[in-house]
């Protein structure tokens, strides 16, 4: 397990001091100076070494992004965004961070800035996290007030920090979605290439991370890249925040050294299982958007990118739902489709019909009232949404719904043939009266 | 996607306060030059605060105001779902986060309370003070399920829970936000397993730094850790930890009549009234008798590090007291 001594977010559940001085007693705005004395190659080496994959769900190396951003900076300023639009079902981490450990964000994104050229970073915060976004507020309050960041800052390089909110909308967590809403459109992804860095928020050279892959570097490179590549397996460095929500005994947020076994994890800080190990279905390790994955196959799996990528699943946001013998795969999936329907952003086709169809289609099966031919439409209407839209979502759509029939097919079927067995029951599923009459 | 319209019933005209037209001013300075629009939803957000809803007049009055077209305004305020297009509950308009994770812990059975104490979704009661809807993923999947309402969020409920969150709401008070079960915000309920130790908040994280940088560790081996280091960690535990001088008097049992109802003060539940009564608390007026160096102490006892400021259990304890002479 990991030691404490090796944990980032000291202040994760928020028993201590909040503010600037509380922040600064655990480590934080610690030889900031020092690290922009490294330079920009620095700072990108440093963390180019430590092997930080990109926290937001799709593990791309952090360091890799940074160096993208043109080298010189030419008549367009650079812009450095922030992404705090966490929506992702599941996902609970990059809160805990905005309201119990703001100072290391504002402090990654002048270091992460300076590294990219940016003299302005974006903070853009979900909209309904509202008082999140109010302690994130002070904090910059604070920052600029101690003269850590701002115009002639302690640092000497200016940086200024904006912190915008949306209002209500799981698209802006895509990155280019989330510029086209700080420009004040609807959020809705734009066509790549050209990619931000190149052409970003308005019109200029942009790089859009994670609040968590941002928070995270001042403290890697206060303690070396070598202290974060040590832990966690090869390609998988450092540690993470975990979010474990579902039928564990003690759902929560905690971090851990990447690749921790699932069995440990659930062990060690949910109090293990609800109903025990034997009562485990299925779990969702990444959010959402990644497919299910069933029991025997998760239980020993390292929850790392590669391993879970093997699983066909995905590390994602390491958003883990947990699912035990009593759930109906079937109507949680359908759930998920209700949100990926509601979310679209409806510019391409594909997805914003798609969604519904699948969602219509998958409250029919959760019911029985389907035929078993419609499993394998339901397939090929989602093969026809995956990597035929502008962004992500469609794809995002479309895993949650191919992981249900890969694995769960067999539910699907009983529910269809338990309602042909007894049509008279208008949409009620006769598990119920199965279970009555064994009672 | 969702369809969503503009209200049939539309005030004559919108203007934000003074104090908010200030606010909004400031705010669109913060973006570049030239780049207004960029506050659309700031401003747009801080309309609706003000007004409840998001009329046409108040969308019209920010595309004014931001040089923006009217219809660049409304397809903001129709796109986002955050902003009601229509009134909702004076009182409490209450979201219920429906999404999968609050679904598995029994988001349902929230909804099924809400419908009988409210009525029907998006529709507000006669006297106009109370309204509900289903809303998607609301990020706090940890403590599911779990509604917002206004700014704050309510965690971990229960159908009691949430009932007894609408009886406070109709009477006028405003219920505790987080969550409604003995917990630390996402800590997991049945103790700490991480973040105890005591060396990362005592400041010594700030002195001790490049050790790391030095010692090149090799791959996959776990990393151990140096016997002094761990000695050091000790001392420092034994550093922090509260010097019993300041310790509370305490009692070796609960005087005749009793032991009062601990659980009364917000912020005390069963397991932490055993804990109260183990040190040889049993009564308000103890806790009310607390000094600054001894509330310190229990914190730093019950490693609930400003737990019982933050609650104000001297001021609870105080008035509780009042209350059983």
């Amino acid at each position: 397990m990991l030691a404490d001594k090796d944990r980032i977010f000291t202040n994760l559940y928020g028993l201590h001091d909040i503010g600037l001085k509380g922040a600064m007693m655990r480590g934080a705005w610690d030889g900031t100076k020092k690290m922009i004395e490294m330079g920009r190659d620095g700072i990108i080496n440093e963390i180019k070494a430590s092997g930080l994959r990109g926290r937001g769900g799709a593990g791309f190396p952090t360091g890799l992004k940074w160096s993208f951003m043109p080298r010189e900076i030419g008549e367009r300023p650079h812009y450095l965004v922030v992404n705090a639009d966490e929506s992702e079902p599941g996902t609970c981490k990059d809160r805990e961070i905005l309201r119990h450990d703001p100072h290391l964000l504002i402090e990654g994104a002048l270091v992460a800035g300076f590294s990219m050229g940016a003299h302005v970073a974006v903070i853009y915060v979900r909209g309904e996290f509202i008082r999140e976004r109010e302690a994130l507020e002070r904090a910059v309050a604070e920052a600029y007030e101690a003269k850590l960041i701002g115009k002639n800052n302690k640092h000497g390089w200016d940086f200024d920090v904006i912190v915008h909110h949306g209002a209500g909308a799981y698209i802006c967590g895509e990155e280019t979605a989330m510029l086209e809403s700080i420009e004040g459109k609807k959020g809705q992804p734009r066509m790549k290439p050209p990619f931000p860095a190149n052409v970003g928020l308005y019109g200029a050279p942009t790089t859009v991370n994670n609040v968590e892959s941002i928070a995270v570097t001042p403290t890697i490179i206060r303690r070396g890249a070598a202290w974060f590549d040590a832990l966690g397996p090869e390609r998988n460095s450092g540690t993470k925040l975990f979010c474990i929500s579902g039928h564990v005994n003690n759902p929560c947020n905690v971090e851990e050294e990447m690749g921790i076994p699932f069995r440990e994890l659930i062990d060690k800080h949910c109090g293990g299982m609800r109903g025990g190990w034997d009562n485990l279905k299925a779990v969702i390790p990444g959010g959402s958007s990644v497919r299910c994955v069933p029991a025997d196959q998760i239980i020993d799996t390292p929850m790392c990118f590669d391993t879970l990528m093997a699983l066909k699943s995905g590390l994602g946001t390491a958003a883990v739902i947990v699912m035990d013998q009593s759930t109906d795969m079937v109507k949680i999936i359908a759930r998920l489709a209700h949100f990926y329907k509601h979310e679209s952003c409806g510019q391409c086709t594909p997805c914003r019909e798609g969604t519904g169809w699948m969602w219509r289609i998958l409250m029919r099966m959760s019911e029985g009232r389907a035929e078993k031919r419609e499993i394998d439409m339901l397939l090929d209407v989602s093969k026809q949404i995956e990597g035929h839209t502008i962004c992500a979502l469609g794809d995002a759509a479309a895993w949650p719904v191919q992981g249900l029939i890969t694995h769960f097919r067999h539910e699907i079927e009983a529910k269809i043939d338990a309602y042909a067995a007894n049509p008279d029951k208008d949409g009620e599923v006769t598990e119920k009266m199965v279970m009555e009459a064994a009672e | 996607m969702s369809v969503r319209r503009l209200d049939k019933v539309q005030p004559d005209s919108f203007k934000l306060s003074r104090e908010n037209l200030k606010w909004a001013k400031a705010k669109i300075k913060e973006y570049p030059k030239g780049k207004q629009a960029s506050a659309v939803i700031p401003v747009l957000w801080k309309a609706q605060e003000q007004e409840g809803w998001t009329s046409e007049p108040a969308i019209r009055y920010v595309a004014d105001m931001l040089d923006m077209s009217f219809i660049r305004v409304l397809e903001v305020a129709t796109f986002y779902t955050m902003f009601h297009l229509s009134p909702v509950g004076k009182v409490a308009h209450i979201q219920v986060c429906g999404t999968t994770p609050c679904m598995l812990r029994g988001s349902e059975e929230i909804i099924k309370v809400c419908k009988k104490r409210i009525g029907q979704a998006h529709k507000v009661t006669a006297d106009g003070n109370f309204s509900w809807e289903e809303v998607e993923c609301l990020g706090a999947c940890t403590n599911a399920p779990m509604v917002q309402v206004e700014k704050d969020v309510y965690e971990d409920l229960t159908p009691d829970s949430i009932n007894k969150i609408i009886d406070d709401f109709e009477a006028g008070r405003t219920p505790r936000p987080g969550p409604q079960i003995e917990r630390q915000f996402s800590a997991p309920s049945g103790g700490y397993t991480s973040l105890t130790d005591p060396a990362l908040y005592d400041g010594s994280a700030i002195k001790k730094k490049p050790a790391a940088k030095k010692k090149v560790v090799a791959k996959k081996t776990p990393v151990k850790k140096a016997p002094v280091k761990k000695a050091s960690a000790k001392k420092a535990a034994a550093k922090v930890a509260p010097a019993d001088q300041h310790k509370p008097q305490g009692l070796k049992a609960a005087r005749a009549g009793g032991p009062d109802d601990l659980k009364l003060i917000s912020g005390v539940g069963p397991k932490i009234e055993g804990i109260l009564h183990s040190l040889g608390f049993f009564h308000f007026d103890q806790i009310a008798g607390w000094k600054k160096k001894e509330r310190e102490w229990v914190d730093g006892y019950l490693r609930f590090k400003g737990r019982i400021d933050r609650d104000e259990w001297v001021k609870q304890a105080k008035s509780l007291a009042k209350g059983v002479k």
